[in-house]
């Protein structure tokens, strides 16, 4: 199963709606997931654990595994593109 | 948890001009119901110098801002509608400024808690015509009137 670490300021807030979307959309892709959040200064410690790492803040840290900016769930601008984008590393 | 949508807790035509001034604001009318603790004013703004709340929408331009969940003492959001846009630095990219004309505070209690309240402020912040219609109305009735069937939550 896939791992995805969902982050954002202080991983309470825009983190939970970001992973409930994601855990939503892999769910009707028939993708078996599990989501996780943090804040986005764990990223950098953390993100390295994971297949995925989806932020809504600014993330200028290193970490090896891809980071997708998940903002548009948020605001639903360009929301398609950055589902089938975080869907590409999950498979 | 059911969110009640207090009407002293939405605010139409602020005028008013930095973001410095809407956080402090809306966060006083949350402390001064005790909603929140006292700390959470200064929190909220050292908050989002660090990480900005704007959200580049596809209506009006909406900012978010919120602060540590053990500041709140009771679930609660603040929205206010501004006069003019006041800028906020976006989300996304902390150096971009978002001129912003509405401003959902988040109050939340428990961590990682909340989803469908915030899953409510999402169906707004996605919703162009909306945001426009509420912005552009200019009686507090009105502006509830069209947000509550979004966050107003009936009692079982």
């Amino acid at each position: 199963m896939k791992r995805v670490l969902v982050a954002c300021g202080n991983g309470i807030a825009t983190s939970t709606v970001v992973a409930s979307k994601i855990k939503e959309y892999a769910e009707n892709e028939r993708i078996n997931i599990k989501t996780e959040q943090c804040k986005l200064m764990e990223v950098p410690g953390k993100g390295d654990d994971y297949d995925l790492v989806v932020t809504t803040g600014q993330f200028g840290g290193q970490v090896k595994t891809p980071v997708v900016g998940g903002l548009s769930l948020l605001t639903g601008v360009g929301k398609e593109e950055t589902l089938k984008e975080i869907l590409s590393y999950l498979k | 948890m059911d969110l009640d949508l207090s009407k002293s807790l939405v605010f139409i035509d602020l005028d008013l001009n930095t973001k410095e001034e809407v956080l402090l604001f809306l966060s006083e009318e949350l402390c001064k119901r005790d909603l929140v603790k006292a700390e959470y004013q200064q929190a909220i703004l050292e908050r989002e110098k660090v990480y900005p709340t704007g959200l580049p929408s596809p209506g009006v331009n909406i900012a978010i801002p919120h602060a540590d969940n053990n500041l709140v003492n009771e679930t609660s959001i603040a929205i206010g509608i501004l006069k003019k846009p006041v800028l906020f630095n976006s989300m996304e990219n902390t150096e971009t400024e978002l001129g912003v004309q509405m401003v959902i505070m988040l109050a939340i209690k428990e961590p990682h808690g909340q989803i469908e309240m915030l899953q409510k402020v999402v169906t707004i912040i996605q919703n162009e015509e909306l945001t426009n219609r509420i912005v552009n109305t200019s009686n507090k009735s009105g502006v509830l009137e069209m947000l509550e069937p979004y966050l107003y939550q009936k009692q079982e």
